[in-house]
């Protein structure tokens, strides 16, 4: 085919014309081309843009390279946002630039063929045709840039600067200080204590409440789902009610709950004999009660999940194993948890990934206290939560986005990786 | 024989005992939050299970009091949540559709690159968002926490009702297309009523987020007229935990109770769609 073309129109054909008329400007290898409508379109839609972004790419460029340079007049943290925003706009501007050269050439190499050029008519058929599957995802793809990407762009570059209390726009500028932020967290003792016990905790909590909000969940699936257990229904009901309460007020109930002096909770074990036990100030008893509270908030979502995976698995398998003389034991080991676990898989990574990042539990329930002396992080701070209060209410943000980049690592790296191996995105059969 | 039958017995007794003590342990906080907002006084120090002598004077001062914002909290959060809600639905199953029987570029690694990038942990891109809502100047308004909400569900919900497009056959879209069904056809009249359990639970999931969501309405609404539910009571109580305890416990009670109807009455859907969506996805 192509040699063909070669041949019939020698080196530089009508294809190469259009081409860098339209690398030239949008629309101008459209109109070398014959179709007038699409050129001027293009024209138009070329000159729109650059009349409507010009002044934003001349700021933002500008900026994310000074970050300001007259304090009070220059707010740098908003022209780092203008800079990163105006990147993704070039970014999406040379996509449809692109496109607009590849036409040209297409055409171009049609009209070398002695082909007539399709009309605005087959052009717009084309489009929704061919284009739909873009045309239906574009709105959706524009949201996650501006929403998804854009903040994780913006905090990644955070991380290299020196944006915290003393550095505050527009009053002060903030500079690029490149990797100060990461080093300091290694060499300084009070960044390098924090983030060793927060970042241990966040470990242990995660893996205990995640694995056991789920074996509970699993357990009384198994239980209520037993032939001879009556009223399964209404068990059911009442055991989900958990997860049908709005996590923030929950939470806060429970901090009124376990409260040190008046709470319900050592109200009945001073009832029982026992002495209170500081639920709030003593940071080994907090996490106690954290904990307690996730899994009475956490349990019922697997509960649910595993009563209608148990009721899916063939009875035969079970009928089969009796004939064998298998135990209750030997039966779920190897019929029941294979089964659970494996049609639940993407379900529990992502309730790992919840628990790692669960802010509201560990927010709303204590603030992160009790506060740890010598330390920035309360004690029951997990990653998420440190990074908050280090935004929210010690404003050191260039920290807080460096923290950010490592738990982003960290979690995705694991995410993948389970992703990976689910079939969902594995090629089948499609339409076109 | 005996000795089995005296087994089996106790097991199914011990099945019960365990049973009962769950369900104790689940509704005792709720019936809990319930005497709270029903007992004179203000404090979380006089509230009882049972109030001995049980009021609804916090509910009405919820209502009638001229320092009370409760009902515009209120219907500030329905509107956002049934705005947010339909808008998802709508964005997620048509992408949805796209990712499940189209091929094109960025097919394989797109979605799949989102869902890794929301691993970041979302506190300090609030930050980001806020600059970004400050310069298109929708800061402190509904709409800009739509558009956030909204942008920010597509790709974990994409992919859960991709899986369940994926279980619909393809012999359906083939068999319409070749009776001249267009692309919107075959969405609108093939895919989305045999997908109905999932778009519930997409409906649900994105209703009940803005809900109770509290941390992204509290940095985006400022002014105490545009606020939502949970954070006006979050903030209600955070200053003085002690004295308002009793009000911000009737405040809850109204807004837990309809979730949680709706939510146990839709339970089955709920489970439904997210097994078949995310396991045999």
């Amino acid at each position: 085919m192509e040699a063909e073309i070669r041949t019939t129109a020698g080196s530089w054909g009508k294809r190469k014309t259009a081409a860098c008329l339209s690398a030239l400007s949008m629309g101008l290898g459209q109109m070398y081309n014959k179709q007038w409508l699409k050129g001027i379109l293009l024209l138009i839609l070329q000159f729109s843009y650059l009349v409507v972004f010009f002044d934003l790419f001349n700021i933002g460029l500008w900026g994310i390279v000074t970050l300001g340079e007259i304090p009070h007049e220059d707010h740098s943290i908003e022209l780092l946002a203008k800079g990163i925003i105006s990147i993704l706009l070039i970014f999406i501007g040379l996509l449809f630039y692109g496109l607009n050269i590849r036409d040209a050439y297409q055409v171009g190499a049609m009209r070398e063929k002695g082909i007539r050029p399709p009309g605005i008519w087959e052009t717009y058929r084309t489009v929704t045709d061919k284009g739909f599957p873009y045309l239906v995802i574009a709105p959706a793809m524009l949201l996650l840039v501006f929403v998804v990407l854009f903040p994780i762009m913006f905090m990644v570059l955070l991380a290299f600067t020196n944006y915290d209390l003393y550095h505050q726009p527009p009053v002060k500028l903030v500079d690029w200080v490149g990797l100060d932020n990461f080093v300091n967290f290694f060499r300084l003792d009070m960044w390098k204590n924090s983030f060793v016990s927060v970042f241990s905790w966040t470990v242990v909590w995660t893996l205990m409440s995640t694995t056991v909000q789920i074996a509970i969940g699993l357990f009384l699936a198994v239980l209520i789902n037993q032939k001879r257990v009556k009223f399964k229904k209404f068990i059911r009901t009442v055991l989900i009610l958990p997860w049908a309460v709005p996590p923030f007020v929950s939470c806060i109930v429970f901090a009124g709950m376990f409260n040190d002096n008046f709470g319900p909770v050592n109200q009945m074990l001073n009832d029982l004999g026992f002495a209170s036990i500081p639920w709030l100030t003593d940071p080994f008893w907090c996490k106690v009660a954290i904990l307690l509270i996730q899994f009475w908030l956490g349990f019922p979502f697997s509960l649910a999940l595993y009563t209608g995976v148990l009721q899916a698995i063939p009875s035969d398998l079970y009928e089969a194993a009796q004939v064998d003389g298998a135990t209750v034991w030997q039966k779920f080991r190897h019929i029941t948890l294979p089964m659970a676990l494996y049609a639940t898989a993407p379900l529990l990574i992502v309730q790992y990934a919840g628990n790692f990042n669960n802010f509201n539990v560990i927010y709303l329930f204590n603030k992160g206290g009790p506060a740890v002396p010598e330390q920035t992080a309360g004690g029951t701070d997990i990653l998420i939560s440190w990074v908050y209060k280090l935004t929210f209410v010690t404003f050191k943000y260039n920290y807080a986005a460096a923290i950010s980049i490592i738990i982003g690592l960290i979690v995705t790296v694991l995410a993948l990786i389970q992703f990976r191996n689910t079939r969902s995105f594995k090629e089948e059969g499609l339409i076109q | 024989m005996i000795r089995a039958k005296l087994r089996s017995k106790l097991s199914l007794a011990l099945t019960y005992l365990i049973l009962v003590v769950g369900m104790v342990v689940c509704v005792y906080p709720v019936l809990w939050v319930i005497g709270a907002s029903l007992s004179p006084g203000e404090s979380v120090f006089s509230s009882t299970l049972i109030p001995k002598n049980a009021t609804l004077d916090h509910y009405l001062w919820l209502f009638t009091s001229p320092d009370s914002q409760y009902v515009t909290w209120y219907a500030n959060t329905l509107k956002i949540a049934s705005i947010n809600a339909v808008l998802s639905v709508l964005i997620t199953t048509g992408t949805a559709y796209i990712f499940s029987r189209y091929s094109f570029v960025g097919r394989k690694y797109s979605l799949m690159t989102f869902l890794a990038l929301q691993m970041f942990p979302s506190i300090m891109t609030m930050v980001a968002l806020y600059l970004l809502l400050n310069m298109l100047n929708l800061l402190d308004s509904h709409w800009g926490l739509i558009l956030i909400y909204a942008g920010a569900q597509i790709p974990f919900n994409t992919w859960l009702v991709k899986g369940y497009f994926d279980t619909i056959p393809r012999g359906l879209d083939e068999a319409a297309k070749i009776d001249g069904a267009s692309h919107a056809t075959i969405f609108f009249r093939i895919l989305l009523p045999l997908a109905r359990p999932i778009i519930a639970v997409v409906f649900l999931f994105n209703f009940m987020g803005p809900m109770t969501d509290f941390l992204l309405p509290q940095i985006v609404l400022t002014s105490p007229e545009n606020q939502t539910l949970a954070v006006g009571l979050f903030n209600f109580i955070n200053d003085q935990f002690g004295k308002r305890f009793t009000l911000f416990a009737a405040g809850s009670v109204l807004v837990a109770l309809p979730v949680a109807i709706v939510f146990l009455s839709l339970q089955r859907y709920f489970i439904s769609g997210l097994t078949a969506g995310a396991s045999k996805g």
